[in-house]
């Protein structure tokens, strides 16, 4: 725990020396919802009816900003070495970063709610259960985000190639949330998004775990 | 020098004291299809310190990088006081410090905040009271709160030295501990190499400042291309017989 916590506090130092890059992810999320409407045009029951498949593709776009810098200024600096030179465990690093990671798209999720609500006019009674589906949906963003964003920090073409490996992974997370998140603004008379809800926290566990496992292998020579 | 360098390291449960700080057998690492070190052998006492010598591009660095654990051999095996890496890394990198030739900090943080990441992940206190006196010790005491992207290359060096000195390893591998440092600087590393030898600690440095790497370790070590070409008493290092071995002599092509 000692390590997690020292960990996080480090996570948490960096992301306040650079937080003008989470104002800049918001503004690109939140352009491309505004992006999205104009696609669908003036229908305004459309609008509505997609706009959870919008939200979470515009959180998905914005997270791969978020995740791709999240190594690449510590490997370029060298300073993932000298951490991986003290004697602390990788999967702290790991947890530290995903953990640090979540919290960022979770607050650009909560803070695109109220644009989502705004342009699609999708507003809904069931606010507390929309916000948990994005704090799991995001968790699910998180831990093979952080886990490829390692892989791909060094490439040259890291902006393209962590998209190219993570969408495919993560296809099962942004179906469940996409699909409670939709339930929870156009109506759930079945009570279907409990399911789906159930599913997402799932694979967040299976991913939470399996990413923890091995990240020692991939930042390890 | 400070009382603090000179105080003698934890002794957290460990190997016997009788087995060896540093070993390697028959170490091999390749980088591609180039070996950048071929079977090389090496067994030091504790409490001993060795000078390794070699051309650019020799190996001294990968062997470094090796022993610290950050690199794996390919062939080959390596025990830190008797531990072996593959076994129980956690408990090998608490033992052994590798000042590093490269600059790794995290710039947009202050020297005072990359020491204090240092020591949360070290279990030391991270109280500014605690590491200003470490930063007093490489004379960035002033520049504590300034973000390391402003400081100089040596005022980086300056830093690693002080990160590495605070987990008070008992194995301590010193990569170009010279590199970009002015003279008071090379003073500093002198008084630092023997603080660390006075408190017990193994000492390995690379460094093409031959006599002064002579002058203050026991041994000397030429790597060329990989491979051990010449071992011996460091003072014979800088007499000829070392650096001829390896063609290091001026004039050499």
């Amino acid at each position: 725990m000692r390590e997690l916590s020292a960990a996080l506090r480090k996570e948490a130092l960096l992301q306040w020396r650079t937080r003008a890059q989470l104002a800049a992810v918001f503004v690109f999320g939140a352009s491309a919802l505004l992006l999205f409407s104009f696609a669908i045009g003036p229908d305004s029951a459309a609008l509505r009816q997609h706009s959870a498949g919008f939200l979470w593709l515009g959180l998905l776009l914005a997270s791969t900003l978020t995740l791709a810098e999240s190594f690449h200024s510590e490997m370029e600096q060298r300073a993932l070495e000298a951490q991986l030179l003290l004697p602390v465990r990788p999967a702290a690093l790991f947890y530290g970063k995903a953990i640090s990671n979540w919290a960022q798209l979770s607050l650009l999720g909560f803070a695109l709610v109220p644009v989502m609500v705004v342009l699609y006019d999708a507003g809904t009674d069931r606010l507390g259960a929309l916000l948990g589906v994005i704090l799991l949906g995001t968790a699910g963003l998180s831990a093979p985000g952080t886990l490829y964003a390692a892989m791909t920090s060094q490439a040259r073409a890291r902006q393209t190639l962590l998209p190219l490996l993570l969408f495919p992974l993560v296809v099962p997370v942004l179906l469940a949330a996409t699909r409670a998140s939709s339930l929870l603004i156009t109506g759930d008379p079945m009570d279907q998004a409990r399911s789906w809800i159930a599913l997402l926290a799932c694979f967040d566990a299976i991913y939470w775990s399996l990413c923890g496992l091995l990240f020692g292998r991939v930042v390890e020579d | 020098m400070s009382p603090e360098i000179l105080s003698p390291p934890p002794t957290p449960p460990g190997p016997a004291s009788g087995t060896p700080a540093v070993e390697a057998e028959g170490v091999c690492r390749r980088y591609g299809r180039r070996w950048a070190l071929v079977n090389v052998d090496l067994s030091l006492p504790r409490g001993s310190s060795l000078v390794v010598a070699g051309r650019n591009g020799s190996g001294k660095s990968t062997l470094f990088r090796v022993l610290s654990t950050l690199v794996r051999p390919d062939r080959g095996t390596t025990r830190i006081l008797g531990l072996d890496p593959r076994a129980d890394l956690h408990s090998v990198r608490r033992r052994v410090a590798l000042l590093s030739h490269h600059s790794n900090h995290h710039e947009a943080l202050s020297a005072l905040e990359n020491l204090e990441v240092a020591a949360r992940f070290l279990g030391r206190p991270p109280h500014r009271a605690a590491l200003v006196p470490k930063l007093a010790e490489v004379g960035l005491a002033e520049r504590a709160d300034d973000p390391v992207t402003t400081f100089s290359a040596g005022m980086r060096k300056r830093l690693t030295l002080a990160r590495t000195l605070l987990q008070e390893a008992e194995v301590v591998l010193l990569d170009e501990p010279y590199g970009q440092l002015d003279p008071p600087g090379f003073r500093l590393v002198d008084d630092v190499v023997a603080a660390l030898r006075s408190r017990g600690a193994t000492v390995l440095m690379a460094t093409h400042q031959l006599e002064r790497g002579a002058a203050l370790c026991e041994r000397g070590l030429v790597l060329e291309a990989g491979r051990v070409a010449w071992t011996g008493p460091a003072r014979d290092l800088v007499r000829g017989s070392g650096l001829d071995s390896a063609g290091l002599a001026e004039g050499g092509a």
